[in-house]
């Protein structure tokens, strides 16, 4: 098996503001990424999915957060990296992609430019190659008349086209890592398809590691290989796509199977969503930050931490793994 | 971009005729009318009946506004009575605006070239000493009267320290010689750079006085701008391309962050305008804002109308010069 490509390891990230309480949105999350492999990173609104891949590229805001822990990449700890071997590195090694198309791209500057701009940060090349390793990116990522198109700004392409360059941007230098941040929720449906599998050709196609972040787990049954399930900042369950689906063991995670819109359910039929929201969660420190919400809550799961044990035939580097006093029992499994 | 252009030239069209309808409104309902205005108050009724006979006034309204744009078409605005009497009023406005151009370009200059910088410094160190020490710089800037900053300059920097000439435009002394009437232009056109320097010293308090308002106003509106342009998304993306912070700087930054600076700059002049009259008054500096301030104080009719009609006419050009600069740096306006 090969080594990691990534490996992050007990990352914590604490927003410190002035009279608030310290809020650890990201608690010791670890998981691994081989070279090639798509791993998800999956979990409801403000699980921490995104401040964990803004900490791995050291994106983080400059001021109100510690961060800890490590994130190895090729054997590098990245937290230990000054601002500018950082930059180096970004763009070039690793790439990511935003969620909403259109804020991510600068308005006044042309769609060629801000393609061309990376390729020339990283490739000591002219002007006028970067431009031209600019038009086949986006050829390459499938927008049509890519010359014309490179001098056109983001407001005269769609949303589709628009995500298509940011793609092509993150591309552009080869990373070994893609991180993409729900690259598709600001999308319609149809777009969705057609990006996702874009970037799942994309990176089949040149070994890429991908890390895809998503509340999904639609777009997660159709990319990853491995899938790690966040809540409240911390890990709950890992383990290989087949297996989670098949039989996912943390009650969460059934819930979030349970709430897949399904091609036979009726159109407008309720969903089966997991009661209450993220706000009722508890202190990771004392309880299970879940188990307000939890079907299975027992006593014991508001006195103690459960920890995160490994558990099942485990992801492709052997380590399934579950942080759950009550795992759900196959017959219980929602669908 | 040309169609652009052209469309914001007819809209300037169109405001300057609605202008015309306002400054002759306003020329028709003077206390007397500019016939008192001349002959005084105690004139006898054949005197104003033959002024008014002779300035067209006992023609309909219509044709008299007719009359009124047939003049401004031809540039004739009356004399001057009490400005520099007998003097024709576009001649007095041509006479004194090398001085007032010279003396606004130097403050926005000074306005923009520290406004700028300082409110980018002051995003990128929020809440360090250098912001705050700039935020109180630029309240002072806009709370202390201009002309109040005006005497205080003088007085300090001109009368008690004698660095910089109290007044005038040129050490009358000097013989230098005057093709543009921009003195400084004339000066290194000329040779003559002992009189360019002098005409420069003249600027130095007059401009500053006169930036203030414009500096602290372009400064906060860059930090503010600067501050919102951090937050942007697509900032990030340029941070996630590991480009250099020079880069990101310029092309990302500050290129989105000058929009609305630029449209608070157009803005500007118009208190720049206002600013000269008082800053003017203060240095005895001869420009046009020192003829406006005596024209409306005295009931200098024919000044007046000339020099309202001129700063409408500046303010619809700046405004056009603004637009042609935000569709430059913004494709959303440009392209569409
Ligand atoms: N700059 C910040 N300062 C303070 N708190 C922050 C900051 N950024 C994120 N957070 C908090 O950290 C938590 C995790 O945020 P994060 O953006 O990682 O969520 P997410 O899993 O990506 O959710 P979403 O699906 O909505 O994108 C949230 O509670 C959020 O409010
Ligand atoms: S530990 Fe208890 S509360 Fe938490 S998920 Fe498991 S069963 Fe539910
Ligand atoms: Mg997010």
């Amino acid at each position: 098996m090969s080594e990691p490509l990534l490996s992050v390891r007990d990352l914590k990230v604490t927003f410190t503001r002035q009279g608030a309480e310290p809020f650890h949105a990201v608690d010791g999350v670890s998981f691994d990424v081989r070279p090639g492999q798509t791993v998800g990173l999956v979990g409801e609104s403000g699980c921490g999915k995104s401040v964990t891949s803004l900490a791995i590229m050291g994106l983080l805001p400059r001021r109100g957060n510690s961060v800890s822990g490590q994130v190895m990449f090729e054997g590098t700890d990245l937290l230990g990296l000054s601002d500018k071997q950082m930059r180096e590195r970004r763009g070039r090694d690793l790439g990511m992609i935003f969620q909403d198309p259109l804020s991510s791209l600068n308005p006044v500057v042309s769609i060629g430019v801000q393609v061309a701009e990376v390729v020339q940060r990283h490739r000591q090349v002219s002007k006028s190659v970067a431009m031209e390793e600019a038009r086949a990116m986006l050829d390459k990522v499938g927008i049509p008349d890519p010359r014309r198109r490179l001098r056109e700004y983001p407001h005269q392409l769609s949303g589709g086209m628009r995500q298509r360059a940011l793609i092509a941007m993150a591309l552009a230098c080869r990373p070994r890592l893609l991180i993409a941040d729900e690259p598709t929720t600001a999308l319609d449906v149809t777009i969705q398809a057609q990006i996702l599998a874009l970037l799942k050709d994309l990176v089949s196609e040149s070994d890429t590691a991908l890390v895809m972040i998503t509340h999904d787990l639609g777009v997660v049954a159709g990319m990853c290989d491995d899938v790690n399930v966040l809540y409240g900042g911390r890990l709950v369950e890992r383990n290989m796509r087949h297996d989670l689906f098949a039989a996912p063991a943390h009650p969460y995670t059934n819930g979030l199977l349970g709430s897949i819109p399904r091609l036979d359910s009726a159109r407008g039929e309720p969903l089966d969503p997991i009661p209450g929201s993220v706000s009722d969660n508890l202190p990771w420190a004392e309880s299970c930050a879940f188990a307000p919400r939890c079907p299975s809550a027992a006593p014991d799961c508001l006195a103690s931490s459960p920890e995160l044990v490994p558990h099942g035939g485990g992801g492709t580097d052997g380590e399934g793994a579950l942080r759950c006093f009550h795992p759900v029992v196959p017959a219980e499994v929602a669908r | 971009m040309l169609r652009f252009v052209v469309r914001r030239l007819l809209q300037m069209a169109g405001v300057m005729i609605v202008l015309s309808f306002l400054i002759f409104a306003w020329l028709r309902s003077l206390p007397g009318g500019p016939v008192s205005a001349i002959l005084g108050e105690r004139a006898t009724p054949a005197t104003r009946a033959a002024l008014e006979k002779a300035f067209g006034l006992d023609r309909p309204i219509w044709e008299q506004y007719l009359l009124f744009l047939d003049r401004i078409a031809h540039g004739n605005f009356g004399a001057s009575i009490r400005v520099q009497a007998g003097t024709d009023a576009l001649e007095i406005f041509l006479d004194r605006l090398p001085g007032t151009i010279e003396l606004t370009i130097f403050a926005l200059t000074i306005a923009i070239s520290i406004g700028i910088p300082l409110g980018y410094l002051a995003a990128r160190r929020r809440a360090t000493i250098l912001d705050n020490v700039s935020i109180i710089g630029s309240l002072v800037g806009v709370a202390v009267p201009v002309f109040f900053l005006a005497f205080l300059l003088k007085y300090v920097f001109a009368v008690q320290l004698g660095w910089l000439p109290v007044s005038g435009r040129q050490t009358p002394t000097i013989d230098a010689t005057h093709i543009t009437n921009f003195f400084i232009l004339d000066g290194l056109i000329t040779g003559e750079y002992d009189a360019a320097w002098d005409a420069f010293l003249h600027l130095i308090l007059p401009g500053l006085a006169l930036a203030s308002i414009p500096f602290a106003i372009i400064f906060r509106i860059t930090r503010a701008s600067v501050l919102e342009v951090l937050d942007e998304d697509y900032v990030r993306t340029a941070e996630a391309k590991g480009l250099t912070s020079r880069v990101i700087r310029g092309r990302h930054v500050l290129r989105n962050a000058m929009l609305p600076v630029t449209t608070v700059i157009g803005l500007q002049v118009g208190s720049l305008l206002a600013g000269a009259v008082l800053t003017e008054r203060v240095f005895s500096f001869r420009g046009v804002g020192d003829a406006l301030a005596v024209a409306s104080t005295e009931r200098d009719y024919a000044v007046l109308q000339m020099l309202i009609i001129a700063a409408a006419a500046v303010y619809v050009i700046v405004n056009l010069l603004v637009d042609i600069a935000y569709a430059i740096i913004d494709p959303r306006v440009r392209t569409r």
